[in-house]
C-alpha cells in the first residue's frame, strides 16, 4: 500500500521543485486508518497505569489523603504522595531560565490551583487507578481563592517568554492630548485552554539510567533537557519518540507536570507506566491562555489619520510563576502613529501558569486592538478599510525599520474584492437577509512575526542515489512532516519517493520547537543547508575526478537535478550521484545544515506574516444569536511550501478566531477557583454548523531577508484579524459594541435594550 | 471504576424486579448515566440494562388513532419516521435539535425524560448540591449560573431541565406509560417530573423499580399538525442545550385560533407547559399582539434565580416567534437547522 497516492513517482518524474506543490500528507493513510501510533498507544510488556488525583480546592493545603483506602483497593500497586515521592535532581520550582516553568511534582503539601496534582495511584488497570485515585477523597485547609483581574496587581518585568513589558516611540501623552479626536475603549478576554485533541500523556520506561520516553511534544531538545534537569541523568540516556502529534496549540512546547509524574512513577514502581490525562484534567496543570483586560487609547486628527496609540494589559498570570499575555505588543508593528505607548501589568491569581497558546499575545492583542480601531473608524466616518489603508504602517512603527517584505495592502485588496466589501455601507444595522435578519461586515489585520528558532539536519545521499534527511521535527497534525520532506527532496536534488525523510524522535538531530509558527522556517532551513553541504561534497569528489564528465567544472558551478549532477553551463553534461558515489567506492557520503535566524537582516528588518480576514455574519433581531455566515482570509507570509496544508492551517487559525469571538470560555466558580465547564461539551468550540465555507487567498510575496528559503509562518495568524473581523461584523449588524468576549447572546439582547 | 452488579433481563416482570433493589439504575443508551457514573456524580450499585428487552422498540399507532412510541426508540428513529414526524411534526423538530446526530442514534425516548440536569454544580462532585446529595445545599445559588431557571425553581434547586423532546411532547399532552412491581400505570408528561421544592433528588414520580415503557401521544393532538414549530436558542448553531426554547402547537380555522398548546424549555426545572398563555391564545386570531401577551403571560410567574434574567426577555420573544412561526404554518420539509433562528423563517414573522 503505498503511503501517499499522489506523490510523484519514479516513472513519472516531475520536473522543477517539489516546493509549492499541494502534496497530500504523508501520514494521512496512516491517520484515517487508525495505524499512526499516538503516544498513549504503546503497550509494553508490564505496563502499569497511573492517574493522577487533583485538587479540588483553589488555595490551601491538603491535609489528609486516605491512602490506604485507595491502596486496599484490588488492582492498585502504589500511592505516590509528597511524603513518598522519590528525590527529584533539580527542584520543581527551580526556574533557571524563562523557558523554565515550575511544575506541580508533589514538592508539598500546598495547593496553587483548582486541578493541580496532589497524588498518584499507579495500578494494574486503568478503572483500577481511577477508582485508588477516587477513594483518596482528599481534605483540606481552603484560603479563599482568586481568579479574576479585580484587585491588587503588578507590574512585570518581562511579558511573553522575555519580552519587554513596556515599549513606546514618540511622545504618547503630547500626541494624545493633542489629538483632534480621541477614543478609550476596554475589551476583555477570557481564560482559554488549549484542548488539543490528544490529551497529554506519556508512557515512561526505565533500563537503569536509561529512560525510554513515548510522549506528544511539541520540542523534543527542550523536553529532553528537562528530564535529564529533573532526574539528574545524562540527555543522551533519554530517547523520546513523538512521531505524531494530536494537536498541541503550545501546551505541548514544555513537558507539563503530569507527564512527569509519569516518568517518577515508572521509576518508583520499577516498571513502565502509561499516565494519560482526562479532558477534564487538561484545566489546570498543562498552560492556557490567560484572561486579559485590555484598554486602548486612540487619537487621531480630524481626517482619520492615528496620531497616538496607547495599548495597556492588565493580564493574569499564577501565584507561583511568570507567564504575562503580551497583548499589548500587537500594536507595536500593525498601525503608524507619531505616538505609541505599550504597557502590560499582571495579577497573580489562584489557576495554573498560563503559557504559549496559538498567537500567545498576538490573538488576544489583536482582538482588542482591531476593535478599538473599528470603532475609531466609525468615529472618522470612515469605512474600516480605507481607515486600515489610510494608518497603513510604511515602516514598523514601534522601531522604525523596514519591513523585509509586506504584501499587506494586496491582501487587502484581493480579500476586499473577492468579499465584495466595496457595497459595505458606513452605518450599522443597515443590512438585512431575505427573511429580515441583521447582516453585518467586519474587516480585521492579521499579523504574526516570522520567529526562527534553531535547528539541525543531517542529510546522507546513497550509493545507489537515494537520499536520505533526518531532523527530529515534530509534526502535530500540521503537515510539517510532509512540508519539510518536500524541502528535503528539493534540498537533495531527488524525487520525494528518492528521498527517505525521518522525523519525530529524539535520536536525530534538534529539530528546535514547533512553536512560534516557526517550525517550517527553522527546520526547513536546517534541512535545505544540509542539502547544500552534501551536495558540496559530492560536487567536491565529481570535479576532482578525472572519470567525471564534471572533471574541473568547479568554475563553472555545477548543481543538482534529478538525482544528478550537472554543469551549471550546460545541464546535458553531469552524471548520476550514484556514478560518482560508485567510482569514489563509497557507500554513502553526509552532510550537515543548521537552521538558524540570520542575526544581520533580522537587525535592519521588520520580520512578519500579514493579512486581511473579512467576516460576514448573521444576527436574529429578536433572539441575538449569532452565525458567521462567510469568512475570507487574504494573507501573505513569504514563500509558500505546500499550499494544502497552508489553506489548511489558515482555516484552522480562522475557525479558531470563530472560537475566540464567539465560544471560547472557562469559567471559574469565583468562590471554589474551579472552572465549572471543564468538558468538551461546556468549553464551547465551534461545530461544523458554526463554520461557514471559508475561503483563503494566498498571495504572493517574496522575502529576501527572512531566511533562504523565503519562507515567514503560517501556524497561527489564522487567528489574528479573524476574531476583530467578526466582532465588527457583530456591530455592524446590530449596532452593539460588545467588548468582551465571547461575545453571547445576552450580550446582545442587553446591549439592543441600551441602544 | 465504582464496582457495579450489571443485570440483563429478558422481560420487563424481571427488570422491574431486578431494579426494586436499592441503589439500582436503569441503563438505556446510557449517553447521560454513564458520563455520571465515570464523573463520580452518581454510583449505582446495580445497573439494569433494558437494551435486550423485547417490544419496546415499536412505533405504533393504536386504534384510537393516537401514537405509542417504545421506550427503548432511538431518538434519530423517532424523528426520521415519516408517518410520525407527519402527524407530530414538532416532536420531530425538537428531536433534531438536541444533542448530535451520534447521540441522537444512540439515546432512547425513555432515557430522555430520564435524563438529569446539566447543572455544572450537579457534575461537579465536589460542589454542594441537592439534588445530587439531599441537604448539602446548592452551590449553584450564588454561583454561575446565567444558564439555570426562571421557572419552578426552590431555594433548594435552580438547576434546569435539559430535554428538547419533552417540550413537544408537555404541550401535545403526552402520556408516559409505567411499569412496576404493581402493575401498570400512567401518567400525563408533565406530571411526570416534580418540581424540585426541597427535595430536588426526587426527579420523577416514578417508585423504586417503576420503569417507562412507552409515551402516548393522544389522537387529539394529531389535529394540531398543520401549524406547529419548536424554536430553540443557544449560543452556538448546534450540539448545545437551549438557553430558552418553546414548542407551539395551534389549531386554527377560518383564522381563528381555536384551541392552542405552548410549552417551554430551558427556563425551568421541568418541561413547562403554559396553560395561562394558551388560554389567552384560544379564540383569537393569530396575531403579533396576542402572541406577545401570550409570551408575557407564560413568563408571568418568572423570577432570575441569579445573574440569568435575560432569560425572561429572550423566553418572551422565542414565544412571542414560536407562535408566529406556528401560525404561519409547519413547513413541508424539516428545515436543514431544524428548530434554529437559522431555520428559514417565514414571512413577516421577524422584528424589523
Amino acid at each position: 500500500m503505498s503511503e501517499i497516492a499522489s506523490l510523484p513517482t519514479g516513472s513519472r518524474q516531475r520536473q522543477g521543485s517539489n516546493i509549492g506543490q499541494p502534496m497530500t500528507r504523508r501520514e494521512g493513510v496512516l491517520k484515517v486508518t487508525g495505524q499512526a501510533t499516538y503516544a498513549a498507544d504503546n503497550n509494553p510488556e508490564g505496563l502499569l497505569y497511573a492517574v493522577v488525583a487533583t485538587a479540588t480546592i483553589a488555595r490551601g493545603r491538603v491535609t489528609h489523603l486516605d491512602v490506604e483506602a485507595a491502596k486496599a483497593h484490588p488492582g492498585v500497586v502504589e500511592v505516590l504522595t509528597p511524603q513518598n515521592r522519590p528525590p527529584l535532581a533539580l527542584d520543581p520550582d527551580a526556574k533557571l531560565h524563562g523557558f523554565m516553568f515550575r511544575l506541580d511534582l508533589l514538592q508539598n503539601d500546598g495547593v496553587r490551583y483548582a486541578g493541580q496534582p496532589i497524588a498518584l495511584v499507579v495500578a494494574r488497570t486503568l478503572e483500577a487507578a481511577n477508582e485508588g485515585a477516587a477513594l483518596l477523597a482528599p481534605q483540606y485547609e481552603v484560603e479563599a481563592p482568586r481568579v479574576d483581574l479585580d484587585g491588587e496587581n503588578f507590574v512585570p518585568e518581562v511579558v511573553g517568554p522575555g519580552a519587554p513589558a513596556r515599549a513606546e516611540t514618540g511622545d504618547f501623552d503630547a500626541e494624545y492630548a493633542g489629538s483632534a479626536k480621541t477614543l478609550e475603549a476596554t475589551y476583555e478576554t477570557p481564560p482559554q485552554y488549549h484542548n488539543a485533541m490528544e490529551p497529554h500523556s506519556i508512557v515512561a520506561a526505565w533500563d537503569g539510567d536509561r529512560l525510554s520516553i513515548d510522549m506528544p511534544t511539541q520540542g523534543m531538545a527542550m523536553a529532553i533537557d528537562r528530564v535529564a534537569g529533573l532526574f539528574g541523568i545524562p540527555a543522551e540516556n533519554i530517547h523520546i519518540r513523538s512521531p505524531f502529534l494530536g494537536g498541541g496549540f503550545g501546551s505541548k512546547g514544555m513537558p507539563a507536570g503530569p507527564q512527569m509524574l509519569g516518568i517518577i512513577a515508572a521509576k518508583h514502581v520499577g516498571a513502565p507506566v502509561k499516565l494519560v490525562l482526562s479532558r477534564q484534567q487538561m484545566y489546570g496543570p498543562v498552560g492556557h491562555r490567560g484572561q486579559t483586560r485590555q484598554t486602548l487609547r486612540l487619537g487621531m486628527s480630524d481626517d482619520g489619520r492615528l496620531t497616538a496609540i496607547e495599548h495597556h494589559t492588565l493580564a493574569s498570570t499564577s501565584r507561583f510563576d511568570d507567564f504575562v499575555e503580551p497583548a499589548s505588543n500587537a500594536s507595536h508593528t500593525l498601525y503608524a502613529a507619531p505616538g505609541i505607548r505599550t504597557t502590560h501589568e499582571g495579577a497573580r491569581i489562584d489557576i495554573g501558569t498560563p503559557m504559549f497558546m496559538r498567537a500567545p499575545g498576538e490573538a488576544s492583542g489583536s482582538a482588542a486592538l482591531e476593535g478599538a480601531i473599528d470603532e475609531a473608524a466609525f468615529a472618522a466616518r470612515m469605512d474600516p478599510l480605507d481607515f486600515r489603508l489610510l494608518n497603513y504602517a510604511e515602516v514598523e512603527p514601534i522601531s522604525g525599520k523596514p519591513f523585509s517584505s509586506k504584501a499587506l495592502r494586496e491582501c487587502y485588496a484581493k480579500g476586499a474584492e473577492r468579499f465584495g466589501w466595496a457595497k459595505r455601507p458606513l452605518e450599522p444595522r443597515s443590512m438585512r437577509d431575505a427573511e429580515g435578519r441583521l447582516v453585518g461586515w467586519g474587516v480585521g489585520t492579521a499579523m504574526f512575526p516570522a520567529i526562527m528558532f534553531q535547528a539541525a539536519a543531517r542529510a546522507v545521499i546513497r550509493a545507489d542515489g537515494s537520499g536520505l534527511m533526518e531532523t527530529g521535527a515534530h509534526d502535530m497534525g500540521q503537515g510539517a512532516w510532509t512540508a519539510l520532506h518536500q524541502i528535503a527532496a528539493d534540498g537533495l536534488g531527488l524525487s520525494m519517493d528518492e528521498t527517505e525523510f525521518r522525523a519525530g524522535s529524539s535520536d536525530l538531530p534538534d529539530a528546535g520547537i514547533a512553536g512560534g509558527s516557526g517550525h517550517t522556517a527553522t527546520a526547513g532551513m536546517a534541512l535545505h543547508r544540509a542539502g547544500e553541504d552534501v551536495i558540496a561534497k559530492l560536487t567536491e569528489l565529481a570535479v576532482n575526478d578525472e572519470n567525471s564528465p564534471l572533471y574541473g567544472a568547479g568554475n563553472v558551478g555545477v548543481v543538482a537535478r534529478n538525482g544528478r549532477l550537472v554543469r551549471q553551463d550546460d545541464e546535458s553534461r553531469g552524471e548520476p550521484y550514484a556514478a560518482i558515489l560508485q567510482r569514489a567506492g563509497l557507500a554513502e557520503i553526509e552532510g550537515k545544515g543548521q537552521g538558524v535566524p540570520d542575526a544581520g537582516p533580522r537587525e535592519k528588518y521588520a520580520m512578519d506574516a500579514h493579512g486581511a480576514v473579512f467576516a460576514e455574519v448573521t444576527v436574529d433581531p429578536d433572539l441575538g444569536q449569532i452565525r458567521v455566515t462567510r469568512l475570507i482570509g487574504a494573507f501573505a507570509a513569504g514563500r509558500v511550501i505546500n499550499p494544502r496544508m497552508v489553506e489548511s492551517q489558515y482555516y484552522g487559525g480562522m475557525i479558531w478566531g470563530i472560537s475566540f469571538a464567539l465560544h471560547e470560555e472557562a469559567v471559574h466558580d469565583k468562590r471554589s477557583g474551579r472552572i465549572m465547564n471543564a468538558n468538551l461539551a461546556e468549553y464551547r468550540v465551534p461545530v461544523n454548523a458554526d463554520v461557514p465555507s471559508l475561503e483563503t487567498i494566498l498571495v504572493h510575496e517574496d522575502d529576501p531577508y527572512v531566511n533562504a528559503l523565503g519562507i515567514k509562518g503560517v501556524g497561527e495568524i489564522g487567528v489574528t484579524g479573524t476574531v476583530g473581523a467578526i466582532a465588527g461584523a457583530i456591530w455592524h449588524a446590530t449596532g452593539v459594541r460588545v467588548r468582551r468576549f465571547p461575545i453571547n447572546v445576552a450580550d446582545l439582547l442587553e446591549g439592543a435594550a441600551a441602544r | 471504576m465504582n464496582l457495579f452488579e450489571y443485570v440483563r433481563p429478558s422481560s420487563i416482570a424481571e427488570a422491574v424486579a431486578a431494579a426494586g433493589e436499592p441503589g439500582s439504575a436503569y441503563l438505556g443508551a446510557g449517553t447521560n448515566l454513564l458520563d455520571l457514573m465515570k464523573g463520580g456524580v452518581t454510583r449505582p450499585s446495580r445497573l439494569v440494562d433494558l437494551t435486550h428487552l423485547p417490544d419496546l422498540n415499536g412505533i405504533e399507532t393504536l386504534p384510537d388513532g393516537s401514537a405509542r412510541i417504545g421506550a427503548l426508540v432511538k431518538n434519530s428513529a423517532l424523528a426520521h419516521d415519516p408517518d410520525f414526524a407527519k402527524r407530530f411534526p414538532v416532536v420531530a423538530e425538537a428531536l433534531l435539535a438536541g444533542a448530535s446526530a451520534q447521540l441522537r442514534n444512540a439515546a432512547t425516548v425513555g432515557g430522555n425524560l430520564m435524563q438529569r440536569t446539566r447543572c455544572s454544580y450537579f457534575n461537579d462532585p465536589a460542589s454542594a448540591c441537592n439534588k445530587r446529595e439531599p441537604g448539602t445545599g446548592c452551590d449553584a445559588l450564588g454561583g454561575e449560573n446565567r444558564s439555570h431557571a426562571v421557572l419552578g425553581w426552590s431555594d433548594h434547586c435552580i438547576a434546569v431541565h435539559p430535554s428538547d423532546f419533552c417540550v413537544p411532547l408537555a404541550a401535545l399532552g403526552a402520556i408516559v406509560e409505567i411499569a412496576g412491581a404493581g402493575g401498570q400505570r400512567e401518567v400525563p408528561l408533565t406530571d411526570f417530573h416534580r418540581l424540585p421544592g426541597d427535595t430536588p433528588d426526587r426527579e420523577t414520580v416514578l417508585e423504586a423499580g417503576e420503569m417507562i415503557v412507552a409515551v402516548r401521544l393522544p389522537a387529539d393532538a394529531a389535529a394540531f399538525a398543520d401549524h406547529q414549530r419548536y424554536l430553540k436558542v443557544r449560543e452556538r448553531t448546534s450540539y448545545a442545550f437551549a438557553l430558552a426554547s418553546a414548542a407551539a402547537a395551534l389549531k386554527i380555522e377560518n383564522g381563528t385560533i381555536v384551541e392552542a398548546r405552548l410549552a417551554l424549555g430551558g427556563v425551568a426545572t421541568k418541561p413547562w407547559r403554559a396553560k395561562a398563555a394558551e388560554a389567552l391564545l384560544a379564540g383569537a386570531a393569530p396575531g403579533k399582539q396576542v402572541f406577545e401577551k401570550a409570551a408575557e403571560a407564560a413568563f408571568a410567574e418568572a423570577r432570575p434565580s441569579g445573574d440569568n434574567g435575560y432569560k425572561i426577555e429572550l423566553g418572551k420573544r422565542v414565544v412571542a416567534r414560536v407562535l408566529a412561526m406556528a401560525a404561519a404554518g409547519t413547513p413541508d420539509r424539516m428545515p436543514a437547522l431544524p428548530a434554529s433562528p437559522f431555520a428559514p423563517i417565514p414571512e413577516g414573522v421577524v422584528n424589523v
